[in-house]
């Protein structure tokens, strides 16, 4: 076989072959075009995020009125829970790089460690983010959206936010939930909501210290406007259509249906991305554990995965701008 | 490996003893930035409020602040200032130019859509 072999007369020169100008493994090369690859992703949904604040720049929500929420504390704390949230990937950042530190010491026993520290932190975003989502998907307050699609919230005199629990009059309905069985299969409908807006505009009539806040930002103050008693009052006869309560893809209580659609997508994908890197470090975490890479005689492979995981804490940074600061 | 860390950050300004040190100087440093962010999220300094090439001051500052934070957590958590010059630059500049371009062209878009919406006579307020 050897005669076959053809040798070019170029072995050892610069076009020879074997050269590694980058001087980086092949894996770790194309994790880095991945990630760049997986930026452009991301960088085009939030661009696009981007584009329909910029289309719907006076209606869009306040991010500080949405997210206020913090587990087992009841009130108003915008920023607290995200700025949690973003401090626990950043720390997971930091015991990952910790973990290819120790990797390249060949030092087992810490790299153990500090995976298991990643995974944990990993574990402790994805629950919080659960829990964003399940807040964000229940909604707090209740909201009235108009004819043309806009949202109508409702304030008291000192400017806070009304449930519409607090002030809605029941009536007597005969509107149930139309569901399957009752009539063809295939048509049916969400469960109704837990006012009609007839009960919301009765209340809104019986109580006089509560007030309209339109979608449209105040450009003077950056907050929402307030109307008078009697403005509000034609503003929700004449434009109010039906009663909105939480989120989903087609209404949300918090504004135009494209902010909760972007939110799920966006948040949504970036969760995706957090579960995937769990699992990828789950089975770093146990290759360590065995011994693959001692026996390998490299840790290279913690590194390439830190790489992606250290990706992840990128984009979330980003996410956290644009969706709870800007 | 180990011993060929780059181990200064703000240009030679701060000088790490060792890579372990260097990176939580780093989340240090991270999050003292992040806590500026949330600080000026949760108050919003009226000062700030002033419009500045079409954005508000505080939302340049939140991106400016971004930008520093994407900086470092490439530079020193991901090992780009280890790597070689032009592995840098083809993950680098590729992404900056890309997104530069794509960000330009949808919020110009965005906001002629915007004018259309505020300024024509469109209905959307009923």
């Amino acid at each position: 076989m050897d005669t076959t072999v053809v040798n070019t007369g170029t072995e050892g020169k610069t076009w020879g072959g074997g050269n590694k100008p980058l001087k980086a493994s092949y894996g770790k090369m194309m994790m880095w075009f991945f990630i760049l690859s997986d930026a452009l992703t991301f960088s085009g949904f939030l661009a696009s995020y981007g584009f329909s604040r910029f289309k719907f720049s006076e209606i869009w929500p306040i991010a500080d009125d949405v997210f206020t929420h913090v587990p087992f504390i009841h009130g108003d704390y915008p920023m607290i829970f995200v700025a949690f949230m973003t401090f626990i990937l950043i720390m997971s950042s930091v015991t990952m790089v910790l973990a290819v530190d120790a990797g390249h010491k060949m030092d087992k026993s810490k790299t153990t460690i500090y995976m298991f520290l990643t995974i944990i932190g990993g574990l402790i975003f994805l629950s919080s983010q659960a829990y964003e989502w399940t807040t964000f998907i229940k909604g707090e307050y209740g909201a009235v959206e108009t004819h043309g699609g806009n949202i109508i919230h409702f304030v008291d005199t000192d400017g806070n936010r009304v449930a519409l629990k607090d002030f809605a009059i029941t009536q007597p309905t005969d509107r149930v939930q139309h569901e399957r069985k009752n009539g063809i299969w295939y048509s049916d409908e969400k469960k109704l909501t837990s006012f009609t807006f007839n009960e919301v505009l009765a209340g809104f009539k019986a109580n006089d210290d509560i007030l309209v806040k339109t979608t449209y930002t105040d450009n003077a103050t950056g907050h929402k406007t307030v109307l008078s008693r009697a403005e509000s009052l034609t503003e929700l006869e004449t434009k109010g259509k039906n009663v909105v309560e939480g989120a989903n893809l087609v209404h949300n209580e918090y504004g135009p249906p494209l902010f909760a659609n972007y939110f799920f997508f966006i948040t949504g994908f970036h969760g995706f991305h957090v579960s995937i890197g769990v699992l990828l470090n789950i089975i770093i975490f146990f290759n360590v554990i065995l011994g693959t890479y001692e026996k390998r005689n490299s840790y290279e492979m913690v590194e390439k995965v830190g790489l992606y995981w250290h990706f992840v804490d990128l984009v979330w940074v980003f996410v956290f701008t644009f969706f709870y600061l800007v | 490996m180990a011993d060929t860390h780059k181990l200064e950050i703000f240009r030679g300004l701060i000088k790490f003893k060792s890579n372990t040190q260097k990176i939580w100087g780093v989340l240090i440093f991270l999050s003292i930035v992040t806590a500026i962010e949330v600080v000026l999220g949760i108050y919003k300094p009226e000062v700030l409020n002033g419009h500045f090439i079409g954005m508000k001051m505080l939302n340049w500052i939140f991106i400016l602040l971004t930008i520093v934070k994407a900086y470092y957590i490439t530079w020193d958590f991901m090992h780009m200032r280890d790597e070689t010059a032009s592995l840098r630059r083809m993950v680098v500049w590729t992404s900056v130019f890309l997104i530069c371009y794509l960000i330009f062209i949808l919020l110009q878009e965005g906001g002629y859509v915007g004018n259309v919406f505020t300024n024509s006579y469109l209905k959307h307020d009923f």
